[in-house]
């Protein structure tokens, strides 16, 4: 068990080992560019909350990217499912004007699960009945979903005075309120939360969840068992955009209220970051999550302290999805088995991230 | 106008190709690199530094080949040898390029959002055959990275399908097991495709700041390293197929330019989409993986 904790530690300090060579390599001061993100994500209550609040969006996509990968499909198109989702999101909200508060938020959010559960779902039916690899047709997706947002907010969902590449904002009654304003905590963190359980479940207490893990473990086998995988990968894709829409309308309900282009700064991306530091587990989704949301909030701060361009949060999710691979692999196991004697707790914990299983 | 339209698709059709056939190579020995973009976005980057601060265009050209190749040996380093799951590295590997070309170009340019201009590499006309009207300039006045990209397209077609080196890359792609059997070397071939692969997708990002835009812009590729992999889809792993699908889709983003400009009711997203959506019914319509090599995506240990 200790290693596989130790290993996403292991693996953000040897990141923050490499990219503090960077930095000296630019003549900034590591300490400095670290304590400035530090100090940005929580250097304050109305730091932190914003911290919560940028992380949000990555427990969804996080959950979204854990499920998939769980069952070894390589979703790389959460981005394009949370994009859709907010499409979806905004388009009904805008006309909920009349509605009580409550079932108006929960008609903007399942529309916002439906549109992305739609935009992952066509991924899984390419794959389990034209064998087209998810991942293509996730990256394709992903950038059809980047021209439909456009010409959504260019065309048919514009502001009405067309000034703006915008939407209208949505109808109140849709819109998730902020407790503490002027800070803006809202409930879609508790949802993520919440959520993140109930993958875990899912995940670990039924026999849906034991199909998945036994399809991403190995396909041939898992059909011998009498698992249809056609239709599970059809049904985990789904749920996997399903949770990614989610995020896309939680944004535009609580935080956005209308939809611009580039509404997603790379959260679909960002999540394989979170999904592999937390081991595919949902549950540790929720602090890797948070610790990608402290980066990107505190990047900000660092720009304007440090002079450090915020890219240098991609570089960090860069280097810690290269560095868990390394980790991962068969090579670096067994050199480990050799050094410490074998050890059974990674075969339970450990996703199959480091092979592509047979198609 | 015809003409100058026909320019641009041979412009925007350029940086794709190159790097498309560069993925060709790749994905016959048997993997795919979804990392193309974060190769590109280096070489775009080194070639603009290099050719600002030297003033010499052919060292740009050089450091985009040195970081196109640098970035791939660390991909082939974890995919090839360490046999780990190629779509993340490939992703991360993106990821990490586009960091890291943020930030130097920060740091190096400052935030002050001037833009920091380079000559474009010299055009070379072809003598007589660039004052034929239209073909001249559609065809043959051109900067050499152009020339030598649509010359790549019969003599990567040669060499895969007619020699037996090729015969080698596609054993390697199809069945690994056997090619390694047979003492080709998998490893080997697999790093010899994915570091040419990355000299010419340097080149294509390099072509994308010294030809095209003459400047950097964090994020300058714009998704073109994934048209490139949509282009050996659509092409069917043939290079005059990848050359085809690359002049379409060169068209298709050179319209929506002229649309945008119009103003028309047709929508330029529709136009800016099209080589995704294309991909998508071509794979749909054909069933995934008929024209791909067999091991494509497979990570291969040596027992």
């Amino acid at each position: 068990m200790l290693s596989s904790i130790a290993k996403p530690f292991a693996a953000l300090a040897l990141a923050a080992v490499l990219i503090s060579i960077v930095l000296a390599a630019l003549g900034a001061s590591p300490f400095g560019v670290f304590a400035a993100l530090g100090g940005g994500a929580f250097g304050s209550w109305y730091a932190c909350v914003d911290t919560l609040v940028k992380s949000t969006p990555l427990i969804f996509t996080g959950l979204a990217v854990s499920i998939a990968f769980s069952g070894a499909l390589w979703n790389i198109g959460a981005d394009g499912q949370l994009t859709i989702g907010a499409i979806a999101a905004a388009a009904v909200g805008t006309h909920l004007e009349n509605f009580p508060h409550a079932i108006a938020i929960v008609i903007v959010l399942a529309a916002g699960a439906l549109g992305g559960a739609i935009w992952g779902g066509v991924a899984g039916w390419l794959r389990a009945r034209r064998d087209v690899n998810e991942v293509i047709s996730t990256i394709m997706l992903n950038f059809v979903a980047v021209q439909m947002l456009s010409w959504m907010v260019h065309g048919p969902l514009m502001e009405p005075s067309r000034a703006y590449p915008t939407s209208s904002p949505i109808a109140s009654a849709a819109q998730l309120e902020f407790y503490f304003a002027p800070s803006r905590l809202n409930l879609g963190m508790l949802l993520a939360v919440v959520l993140a359980v109930a993958c875990y479940s899912l995940l670990f207490n039924t026999s849906a969840g034991f199909e998945l893990r036994a399809m991403g473990r190995n396909r041939r086998a898992a059909t011998f068992f009498g698992i249809r995988i056609p239709a599970l990968t059809v049904w985990v894709m789904a749920l996997s955009g399903a949770l990614a829409g989610l995020g896309g309308a939680v944004q535009v309900s609580a935080i956005s209220h209308r939809l611009y282009e580039k509404l997603s700064p790379g959260w679909g991306f960002e999540a394989i970051a979170v999904a592999l530091v937390a081991r595919l587990n949902p549950l540790a989704v929720i602090p890797a999550a948070l610790l990608f949301g402290a980066l990107d909030n505190g990047s900000q701060a660092m720009q304007r302290t440090q002079g450090i361009s915020p890219e240098l949060v991609q570089v960090i999710q860069g280097l810690v999805i290269l560095i868990i691979l390394a980790f991962d692999t068969p090579a670096w196991n067994g050199l480990r088995e050799n050094i410490f004697g074998a050890s059974s707790d990674d075969a339970a914990a450990v996703p199959p991230v480091a092979e592509m299983p047979d198609a | 106008m015809l003409e100058a339209f026909l320019v641009s698709v041979i412009t925007m059709a350029t940086p794709i190709l190159l790097a498309a056939l560069g993925e060709l190579l790749v994905e016959e020995s048997g993997v795919v690199n979804i990392g193309i973009e974060g190769a590109m976005l280096s070489g775009a980057f080194a070639a603009l530094t290099i050719a600002y601060f030297s003033g010499s265009a052919g060292l740009g050209l050089i450091g985009a080949i040195a970081a196109g190749v640098a970035l791939n040996a660390i991909f082939a380093v974890l995919v090839v040898n360490l046999a780990v799951n190629q779509v993340v590295t490939g992703t991360a590997v993106s990821i990490l390029a586009l960091g890291l070309t943020g930030v130097f170009y920060r740091q190096l340019f400052g935030v002050t959002g001037k833009a920091f201009m380079v000559a474009p590499i010299a055009k070379i006309p072809l003598g007589p055959l660039a004052r034929i009207p239209l073909l001249g300039p559609v065809l043959f006045d051109h900067n050499a990275l152009v020339y030598v990209t649509f010359l790549l397209v019969p003599v990567l077609w040669y060499v895969i399908s007619r020699t037996r080196y090729g015969l080698r890359l596609r054993a390697c792609g199809e069945r690994p097991e056997a090619a390694d059997a047979l003492g080709l070397g998998v490893i080997a071939i697999r790093w010899q495709a994915l570091l040419v692969s990355g000299a010419l997708t340097g080149l294509a990002g390099a072509f994308l700041t010294l030809a095209y835009a003459n400047t950097f812009v964090e994020n300058i590729s714009a998704g073109r390293g994934f048209v490139a992999l949509s282009v050996v889809i659509v092409g069917r792993w043939n290079s005059w197929g990848l050359a085809a699908a690359s002049l379409l889709f060169g068209a298709a983003m050179a319209l929506q330019f002229g649309l945008q400009a119009l103003g028309t009711v047709v929508p330029y997203q529709l136009f800016l989409a099209l080589p995704y959506a294309l991909t998508l019914v071509v794979l749909a319509g054909f069933g995934g993986q008929a024209a791909a090599p067999s091991a494509l995506g497979e990570p291969y240990r040596r027992q």
